[in-house]
């Protein structure tokens, strides 16, 4: 073992600060944590599941925690500039992991809580307790890590048959002069009939070397639909490790998007369950590489019952010396009966040192389904290059525009017309290279 | 009139292999040209030479276009000089609509040119009006460029883009190719309607039929990358009638 024994040091030397402004709730589930990390450590580059990114020594530097809950001032800079133009958000802030409230427009539908997770925990602990950790509780050990230490979040809870019009933001940001490490954690609850469109934001960079864990718990009761779009924008000295878990009831549905806009090293894993009949899941990815940035996505969609529907599109473009890495597995259970899964992921290396590793797997249990994948590797087509040209189309541009056009695929399936757009705009200044030295959260300015 | 484009002694090769072996060609302003010839005989190395294709290397002789070296320039350049290949086989392009497509090539050419981009209504006003002269469905102009575009959709839109760019010296290369008779004179007189006095084409084809609509002033045949006969427009007939072999026995 190596740096994982000063992280247990650490928790063994302050489990009593670590557990003293916590509820019951999370030092319960801390406890068993604790036992699982560790057991096992960060996990090895030998590892199937970590073959090409090496995590352990990303959480080797020497990072400050706030164990003791120092209140760090939200700046209101940060608070209220995170404005999409033309969208009307419900905000929330995790301020290091800290919750803050946000700059809250209407108010949230009667009996919908949008605040700290460890508030929640400590005064409704009933209400989440058959949830909290019940998903993210199997995960591996870096899941076991973030549940080991997490002393905040953001818990959002809706109340059956209702419907949250406007969207949820969050984001998440980072204050702190030296090398920081936030442990956050999301908690989602959408009870049956219920609806809701939530934006999550990573904005976790310091000019130092930083590292955030993000552990996101997700259940989608029968009949109800979330919209989750993810997208992160932190600069190249960040390690983001992020895992979703989500469980869809009966007749649920789930549309995903996750954007790696800017990033130094990152690793999102999502886990979706299907486990009632009728269930639609679609998880899109976008990821946006150049430099020496490092982009890992994970995905599992479990079916577990018939009649469940899975689509998935990944896209990768990376430049220069970057590196992609996707693993997608779709598993069709043995009851899993007319599935219908389609799995894509396309890549677009745009230099001969930008490296891709591509992992599509479909593991079938049942006998009557319909399920494909595909997975492609290329460059930028030569042909349509040229031919652009000769329409008159800089080489530099026609290479954007071919960039822009690959991307947008992805783009499209967000259902938040003013966030569309906005993305769109972002992808294109990304690939101009004008987002290098943003400071704050672009989506918004 | 004055000369547009000398080509002299031209020759040019793709992966190591000679295609074009010392082509001499002169077009003046004003002229209809058409390049006739078998199979293989080189009339798209020579269209792919002219435009700047990467993938074709000349190793000897000039091309001398406006007064201007033409093989020193970049693609995109030749192409805001007035250059226009209208394409054997147009690129489909997943997710670049035409009307993106054009505003960038409109305004990239405007740009060169030292102008102001564009506006939008001016814009979209040109796109609707030179649409009509090749009776592009406003719908395909929404669509991504050429991508599930039938044969005849694509040349159309080859003219189409032609019309917008307001090309010098077009090359269409075998721009008959994959046409119905219907569609062939849609995209014929989309071209003739095009011609101004100042402008010259050079017209690509095996066929009489193309020629029938476009009238050429010179014919060249092309024949194992020489230009290896010259003569007015009633050589179409003739080699019609003929076919290529009497030329191949005459080289």
């Amino acid at each position: 073992m190596g740096s994982e024994q000063e992280y247990i040091d650490i928790f063994d030397r302050h489990r009593e600060l670590i557990d003293e402004p916590c509820a019951k709730l999370l030092n319960d589930e801390r406890a068993k944590a604790i036992i699982r990390f560790k057991a096992t450590g960060f996990p090895g580059i030998k590892e199937e599941n970590w073959l090409h990114t090496n995590i352990a020594k990303r959480f080797s530097a020497d990072y400050g925690m706030n164990l003791g809950r120092v209140e760090v001032k939200a700046g209101t800079h940060d608070i209220f500039t995170c404005d999409v133009p033309n969208l009307r958000t419900h905000q929330a802030y995790i301020i290091n992991d800290t919750f803050h409230p946000g700059n809250n427009g209407k108010p949230l539908p009667e009996g919908v809580i949008l605040g700290s997770l460890n508030d929640v925990a400590e005064n409704h602990p009933a209400l989440l307790a058959p949830y909290y950790n019940s998903l993210a509780g199997k995960g591996d050990s870096t899941v076991q890590f973030n549940t080991a230490f997490v002393q905040d979040g953001v818990l959002l809870y809706i109340p059956k048959n209702i419907e949250v019009e406007e969207t949820v933001q969050i984001v998440a940001l980072l204050q702190a002069n030296v090398e920081m490490m936030s442990i956050r954690r999301l908690l989602i609850i959408l009870e049956e009939n219920s609806k809701a469109s939530l934006l999550l934001c990573d904005h976790s960079s310091l000019q130092q070397q930083s590292l955030s864990t993000q552990v996101t718990e997700i259940f989608i009761g029968r009949g109800a639909s979330l919209d989750l779009y993810e997208l992160e924008e932190t600069a190249g000295n960040n390690t983001r490790v992020g895992s979703l878990f989500v469980r869809q009831d009966a007749d649920s549905r789930f549309n995903h998007c996750n954007i790696t806009l800017t990033n130094g090293f990152t690793r999102n894993s999502v886990e979706v369950s299907l486990e009632g009949k009728g269930a639609e899941t679609r998880i899109n990815g976008l990821a946006i590489g150049d430099k020496e940035q490092h982009i890992d996505n994970r995905t599992l969609v479990d079916h577990k019952v018939p009649h469940c529907t899975s689509n998935e599109l990944y896209k990768y473009i990376l430049d220069e010396q970057s590196t992609g890495v996707f693993a997608g597995k779709m598993l069709i259970r043995p009851d899993a009966q007319q599935t219908v899964s389609e799995q894509t992921n396309r890549n677009l290396c745009l230099t001969s040192c930008a490296h891709m590793y591509a992992q599509p797997q479909l593991e079938i249990y049942a006998d009557d389904v319909k399920c494909s994948h595909g997975s492609t590797v290329g460059q930028l087509d030569e042909s349509a290059l040229f031919y652009m040209q000769q329409r008159g189309i800089p080489a530099e541009e026609a290479r954007h525009l071919l960039m822009y056009a690959f991307a947008g695929e992805v783009i499209d399936s967000i259902g938040i017309d003013a966030l569309r757009d906005r993305l769109h705009m972002l992808v294109e200044k990304r690939f101009r290279g004008e987002l290098n030295h943003c400071k704050g959260c672009t989506l918004c300015k | 009139m004055e000369n547009l484009l000398e080509i002299k002694n031209l020759h040019a090769t793709i992966d190591g292999k000679e295609i074009l072996k010392g082509i001499d060609l002169t077009v003046k302003a004003g002229e209809v040209h058409a390049i006739m010839g078998p199979n293989g005989s080189g009339k798209s190395t020579l269209s792919n030479v002219l435009v700047g294709h990467p993938a074709y290397t000349v190793t000897e002789g000039e091309v001398i276009y406006k007064g201007k070296n033409l093989l020193e320039l970049a693609p995109e350049d030749r192409s805001h000089e007035g250059l226009f290949l209208s394409f054997q086989y147009p690129v489909e392009i997943p997710g670049v609509s035409i009307t993106n497509f054009m505003r960038a090539a409109i305004n990239a050419k405007r740009k060169y040119l030292g102008e102001e981009p564009m506006n939008a209504t001016e814009f979209l006003k040109m796109m609707r009006e030179k649409r009509a002269l090749v009776n592009l469905d406003s719908k395909l102009a929404n669509r991504s460029v050429n991508e599930g575009f039938s044969g005849g959709e694509k040349k159309r839109n080859e003219i189409f883009q032609m019309a917008m760019l307001e090309p010098v010296l077009s090359i269409l290369d075998e721009t008959d190719s994959g046409l119905d008779i219907d569609a062939l004179r849609i995209v014929a007189e989309g071209v003739n309607k095009l011609k101004r006095e100042d402008t010259s084409s050079i017209v690509i084809t095996h066929y009489q039929r193309l020629l029938d609509y476009i009238k050429p002033d010179i014919v060249h045949v092309l024949y194992n990358g020489r230009i290896v006969k010259t003569a007015g427009p009633e050589l179409v007939m003739e080699l019609e009638e003929r076919g290529y072999d009497w030329i191949k026995n005459e080289n």
